[in-house]
């Protein structure tokens, strides 16, 4: 397959709609076994290791992130969450042969019973070509207001 | 004034040895009466001194709902103050931390302040010539807190000037916090990024009773850890092969109910306790290479060892923090309202240990206490369903009795069950004692 900037940009808009629509089986399967998605908690954070993040998940973490959502005793999620993105057209940072780095500035809504509530969120993108399709190496949102108190954000920015 | 307001026979009876009723939860009067009464004669953190390491670092932040700002002074002491100008009451800072430099200036009208709070300099100041200036409460500075202690780098402080010392409130409860920082081969502690912020619309009491309550983690935690535990099996990793990071985090709190009632739970005067006597959650960390040997260095080996050896779960410092020593966490209980709380999640550096501990610490952090946390998700949503159903009229009392014995004695230490809210008494005995202390006092004077 040939990657275009719309091959790019078309990918980007259906990750959203995945999460929009609750389809997480399709949404894990974009993701290389050894991705990460990173929330930083710090306004330009660097480091997702050794300080404090919302979010710094493997495989195994989003798996299980998702898993609950649909548990019989998932309390938070009786009843569920729903969210929603808008997006802005992605920009492509990086285009090479096999990898590509998109920024996406993006509001998302989650709101369950009668909260709901609104982010303004950056997504940066790290994708990669791998047989012939392409897959999300890492993901990193930051949250404009990243250093507020937040309410539960339960569902994925 | 109410039902409440400087009345302590009344606070006294909303706490029975088994029960508490639901005002104490639910009505704004009480709460106020918490802010005036309890969060000023009690010992409150404030800090760590690692926020503010150089001359004039600051930081602002808030003693129940009063402003305040921890700051290092040209001496090197640090001061805490109230975040108000004399003057016109402006707060003097609103970032939440900078360098003042020498002095504190007003941004209103330019009064000054030495960084111990004195009063430095009015503009124009001949305009009070003559007025008796000094005399008011607005010619002397910015007021500092009644009493202020570094106590291993974390900062307390008490609102009221005269009161109980900062050894008499926290007597032997002190052991948990040099647990925490021994865990440093040298000794200190060093905070790590800002904290996890997390606003739940419930009282503020209802977390820190969660934080030695042991009978809720399998129940309220099964989605997480539960699923945790399930999807590790369906991967059918060999024995020795490394674990996913979230199951030694987040499985352990699927723990059966004899693990958490063998663990124990102690109880000191004042309020404090802990739970995690013989172990606890906490205790089957893997070893991090090096660290042993940075310990035994610095401490000799059978101190060392008797340092690691010990792994409370979670302390409770009355009122309003808990820490946890072995992954160096504080976390902060903040009353915002009767029905508001912001709790911040610290984590803290071990100075001169590899950083996989501190690595460790940061994960487990996001993984538990985050707003985004899958654990933090259904504690919130247990403490706000109890706090809208505390409304219901006609059953108006919190149960408090597991384990209960007749006549307890919270001035005492004392260990037990693992499972028994003992410390919950006593907190809520502490509770009594500290909001109705200085209510007393008066009207013995009267």
């Amino acid at each position: 397959m040939t990657v275009t900037r719309d091959t790019l940009i078309d990918f980007i808009y259906d990750e959203a709609r995945m999460l929009d629509e609750g389809n997480y089986t399709d949404w894990l399967n974009l993701w290389l076994p050894d991705g990460h998605y990173w929330m930083p908690l710090d306004y330009k954070q660097s480091d997702p290791i050794n300080q404090t993040s919302l979010m710094y998940e493997d495989m195994f973490m989003l798996k299980l992130r998702v898993e609950r959502l649909n548990g019989a005793r998932t309390f938070s999620q009786k009843p569920k969450s729903r969210c929603h993105h808008v997006l802005q057209r992605p920009f492509v940072d990086e285009m090479e042969e096999t990898r590509f780095v998109t920024t996406t500035f993006m509001h998302y809504v989650e709101t369950r019973l009668d909260e709901q509530q609104l982010l303004a969120i950056t997504a940066r993108h790290d994708l990669a070509l791998v047989d012939g399709a392409l897959r999300i190496a890492n993901k990193r949102v930051d949250i404009v207001n990243c250093d507020a108190a937040f309410r539960n954000i339960q569902l994925l920015p | 004034m109410g039902t409440y307001t400087d009345n302590p026979a009344a606070l006294a009876a909303l706490v029975e040895p088994h029960q508490v009723h639901r005002d104490i939860y639910t009505s704004q009067e009480v709460y106020l009466q918490e802010m005036k009464h309890l969060f000023a004669n009690a010992w409150i953190f404030v800090g760590h001194e690692s926020q503010t390491p150089n001359k004039g670092d600051y930081f602002s932040t808030q003693i129940g709902n009063q402003p305040v700002i921890q700051v290092r002074h040209s001496t090197g002491d640090i001061h805490v103050l109230l975040n108000r100008c004399p003057h016109k009451g402006t707060k003097i800072v609103i970032d939440r931390q900078g360098n003042t430099g020498k002095f504190f200036r007003c941004p209103y009208h330019a009064w000054s302040f030495k960084t111990d709070g004195c009063l430095l300099a009015i503009p124009l100041k001949k305009g009070y010539q003559d007025t008796g200036l000094e005399k008011t409460q607005s010619g002397n500075g910015m007021k500092a807190v009644g009493d202020v202690r570094n106590y291993r780098g974390f900062i307390f402080a008490r609102l009221a000037e005269e009161g109980i010392s900062f050894e008499d409130y926290f007597g032997e409860s002190l052991t948990s916090l040099d647990n925490m920082v021994d865990r440093s081969p040298a000794g200190r502690l060093e905070v790590v990024g800002p904290p996890l912020r997390y606003l739940h619309h419930c009282n503020w009491k209802m977390l820190v009773e969660n934080q030695t309550d042991t009978c809720h983690p399998m129940v309220a935690h099964e989605s997480s850890a539960g699923t945790a535990v399930k999807l590790y099996e369906e991967l059918g990793l060999p024995e020795d092969a490394p674990k996913p990071a979230a199951m030694e985090i987040i499985a352990p709190f699927m723990s059966a109910y004899e693990f958490f009632e063998d663990m124990g739970i102690r109880t000191w005067p004042n309020g404090h306790g802990h739970t995690g006597v013989s172990h606890s959650i906490h205790s089957d960390y893997s070893e991090i290479p090096g660290y042993l040997e940075a310990m035994t260095e610095s401490y000799g080996a059978e101190k060392a060892k008797a340092i690691l050896a010990d792994n409370r779960h979670n302390t409770v410092y009355f009122p309003n923090i808990m820490i946890k020593g072995p992954i160096q966490q504080l976390r902060v209980f903040i009353p915002l309202a009767a029905d508001k709380t912001i709790v911040e999640s610290y984590i803290y550096r071990l100075v001169d240990a590899p950083d996989e501990l501190t690595a460790r610490t940061a994960m487990y952090n996001r993984m538990i206490n985050a707003p985004t946390s899958i654990v933090g998700h259904d504690d919130l949503e247990m403490y706000e369903r109890a706090q809208e159903g505390l409304m219901v009229d006609g059953l108006e009392w919190v149960n408090i009795q597991r384990l209960i014995e007749e006549d307890e004695d919270f001035e005492t230490e004392a260990i037990e069950n693992g499972t028994t809210e003992r410390q919950m008494r006593n907190q809520f005995h502490a509770w009594v004692k500290f909001m109705t202390i200085a209510m007393d006092e008066k009207e013995a004077a009267e």
